[in-house]
């Protein structure tokens, strides 16, 4: 046992510091802000365009004093939209015949709206296409309504503001849950394939063997396994202190803007971090499996792609989980060993208690026991055949 | 009482045993009987073409595969990966990290077999330093030539002060004068009391430094014995030259007899040189030259592996 140990500290040594002091881990340090970043730029680009695509244009043939009224009203119900895309009103002086005009402002693509609202504010009459009971004949009734008590005072209400309350943080919650949940497993699946192509890289090098003759071959798996497991809280560590430095920055309130998971912001962290290792020791390990008895990176693709869309269903799967994490969907995802991390760190930050914690940790470190000392015979039994991939039984059975 | 079984295991007069040795992939019979005794402090080798068994007979041998049946015994562990820590083992197909700097390299070789990395460290300078190195140690192993990257595995497969060497074709892809050196390191480190076990298809080589050698071919040992008892296998050969192109002298020389030339090359009689050389005299040969050779192990592996086997041993020499 000592000896595996010592094996494995070894070989967990030299891969960690090839990994956190190569050119590549910086980039993986970097990694999170490109989807920021990316998600920031396409984001406000798809919110423009959206914006612009979902309000629609309505003609107002009306007086000037109508329009007006029309145009507060509209001010009014957007601030209470807060800025969410409803119509918008275009003023158009009436001519002799409305009817006409009606039809030519329809047809006009220099105007270019839906519908055309004539009559003024005593007989309103739109025109255009436009459902009947659809959202902006509903708009254009709330719009009227609000148009004509224009003269009367808004109502007046003593406003408290408070900086939390069950709704808003049930809701700041479930967004924790759900970013929690997003790094878990894209973390794990990125740490899980860079151990893979690391042990294909010394395949191909033929390291493995030099190991092999050294060390027992599950010391070369645990110390494998833990080395990108201590490289990746590395990862964690740096990114979790950049964020909260930049939220501090950036915002007034500082750090303590963050919402704070029910479990509290400490235990959530170390939650966090024992629901990763569990998640990445459960996959990292069938991947290396996988890598084992793969000896090119193609094999690797190829044997490893059921696992990735395997990986991606449970994540699914362990989504439905937020917002009810008592349902019998948590529950069962909680017992089920390969979504459990996932369904328990979003658990965290949505419930309070701290023993179904505890539960969950000595139930998925029994499986990871089990599941890595398959893994690892299977590891053990293959990693040194450099041939192709053993034919499929079917296709020995068809020779 | 434990150190007591300890040191009655490093008093074995063999550092390797190996008793019937077997090993299957699948439906193929890679090593099919192996049986071998390397005394310690030897230089032994392993001889035979591709695909006999040598790679395979040695990475059981080092506990990176289990056989399928028979016992090993190294440096009197059953189980050989008890026994890593006194190994050191060069295979076939070279492999270090290709970011790693050499000095590094050999002392996470070091670290492999329990040394501190800080020893390691310090004994890898002192090896680069006594084989002339000394400037290579910062030097990434990607801007090595083949040979260069060859030598800083060599040097990490000693750091450790193995008692055992394990060398898997170990002069494969070396030029001339690095095949010398690292014959002279075998010699040095057998000299100092290691026990050497390379494998190699050049007779050559087996011929210079070894001891004792095992005939491996299709998965078996053909032979296993000193190097003169591989060669004893076969009678010395006499080369003949004569000024007569007959006479009675020719009842001297045997049926089987073959001629080269204006040579006649034959085995010697059981008899011995005497009978044949009054037989000569006596019938009026004139003899011009005539030379009775000792058989290089060259013939002897002919002899005991087949002449495909030996076919097959050129033609890989030649590539």
């Amino acid at each position: 046992m000592t000896n595996l140990l010592r094996s494995a500290w070894v070989i967990g040594r030299r891969d960690f510091a090839a990994t956190v002091f190569s050119k590549t881990f910086i980039f993986f340090l970097i990694g999170p802000l490109f989807p920021v970043l990316l998600g920031g730029l396409f984001g406000g680009i798809g919110a423009r365009v959206a914006s612009q695509a979902e309000q629609p244009r309505i003609a107002v043939v009306s007086s000037q004093e109508d329009f007006l009224k029309l145009e507060r009203a509209h001010d009014r119900l957007k601030q209470a939209m807060d800025d969410r895309p409803i119509v918008e009103l275009v003023g158009v002086p009436p001519e002799q015949d409305v009817s006409r005009q009606t039809e030519g402002l329809l047809a006009s693509k220099r105007h270019s709206v839906i519908a055309v609202l004539s009559g003024g504010l005593d007989r309103p009459h739109l025109t255009g296409a436009v459902e009947p009971d659809g959202a902006i004949v509903g708009q254009m009734r709330l719009l009227i309504s609000s148009a004509r008590a224009s003269d009367s005072a808004p109502a007046a209400m003593l406003v408290t503001a408070t900086q939390h309350s069950t709704g808003s943080v049930d809701r700041s919650r479930s967004i924790t849950a759900q970013i929690g949940q997003m790094i878990l497993f894209f973390l794990t699946i990125i740490l899980a394939g860079m151990t893979l192509s690391q042990l294909i890289e010394e395949k191909s090098n033929k390291v493995i063997e030099v190991l092999a003759a050294a060390v027992p071959i599950e010391a070369i798996f645990v110390g494998k396994l833990f080395a990108m497991l201590a490289a990746s809280i590395v990862g964690i560590v740096v990114w979790v202190s950049t964020g909260v430095a930049a939220v501090s920055m950036l915002t007034a309130g500082g750090a303590g803007e963050i919402p704070t998971p029910a479990v509290g912001s400490g235990p959530f962290l170390i939650l966090t971090v024992i629901y990763f290792a569990m998640n990445y020791l459960l996959l990292g390990s069938v991947f290396l499996s996988i890598g084992a008895q793969a000896s090119t990176v193609r094999e690797v693709q190829t044997l490893s792609m059921p696992v990735t869309v395997a990986q991606v269903l449970i994540f699914g799967f362990a989504a439905l989980a937020i917002g009810s994490p008592d349902s019998p969907i948590a529950i069962g995802g909680a017992l089920f060993p390969l979504s459990s991390p996932l369904v328990m760190v979003a658990r965290a930050a949505e419930r309070p208690e701290l023993w179904p914690h505890l539960l969950a940790i000595i139930w998925q470190a029994g499986w990871i026991a089990v599941i890595v000392s398959i893994s690892a015979r299977l590891f053990r039994r293959t990693v040194l055949k450099s041939g192709p991939v053993k034919r499929r039984w079917w296709r020995r059975a068809a020779a | 009482m434990l150190r007591q079984v300890g040191q009655d295991r490093q008093q074995s007069a063999f550092a390797v045993e190996a008793t019937d040795l077997v090993k299957d992939f699948g439906d193929t019979r890679a090593v099919d009987g192996v049986s071998l005794a390397v005394p310690a402090g030897s230089i032994y080798g392993l001889l035979g073409p591709n695909g006999a068994g040598k790679t395979t007979t040695l990475r059981i041998l080092l506990g990176i595969i289990d056989p399928s049946s028979g016992s090993r015994s190294v440096l009197g562990h059953e189980r050989p990966l008890e026994a890593a820590q006194d190994i050191g083992y060069l295979p076939e197909e070279r492999g270090l990290y290709p970011a790693m700097h050499c000095r590094e390299a050999i002392a996470f070789m070091g670290a492999l077999r329990g040394l501190s990395l800080t020893e390691g460290r310090r004994r890898a300078d002192e090896l680069l330093s006594n084989h002339g190195l000394g400037d290579w140690g910062k030097k990434p192993i990607r801007t090595l030539s083949k040979g260069m990257a060859q030598t800083v595995q060599l040097l990490g497969t000693i750091v450790h002060r193995p008692r055992l060497i394990v060398l898997d074709e170990p002069f494969a892809g070396l030029d001339a004068i690095n095949q010398a050196r690292l014959e002279e390191l075998i010699r040095k480190e057998a000299r100092s009391g290691v026990t050497v076990i390379f494998s190699t298809h050049v007779i050559a080589h087996a011929e210079r430094l070894c001891e004792r050698i095992a005939i491996i071919a299709k998965g078996k040992v053909a032979f296993e014995g000193a190097v003169d008892e591989a060669r004893a296998t076969l009678r010395p050969i006499v080369r003949l030259r004569t000024r007569s192109e007959d006479g009675a002298w020719r009842d001297a020389i045997p049926d089987d007899a073959r001629r080269e030339g204006s040579e006649w090359i034959f085995e010697l009689p059981e008899a011995g040189p005497e009978p044949l050389l009054k037989a000569l005299i006596d019938g009026g040969a004139g003899i011009e030259t005539l030379a009775i050779e000792r058989p290089g192990l060259h013939d002897a592996f002919v002899a005991i592996a087949g002449p495909k086997a030996a076919a097959a041993m050129s033609e890989e020499k030649a590539q």
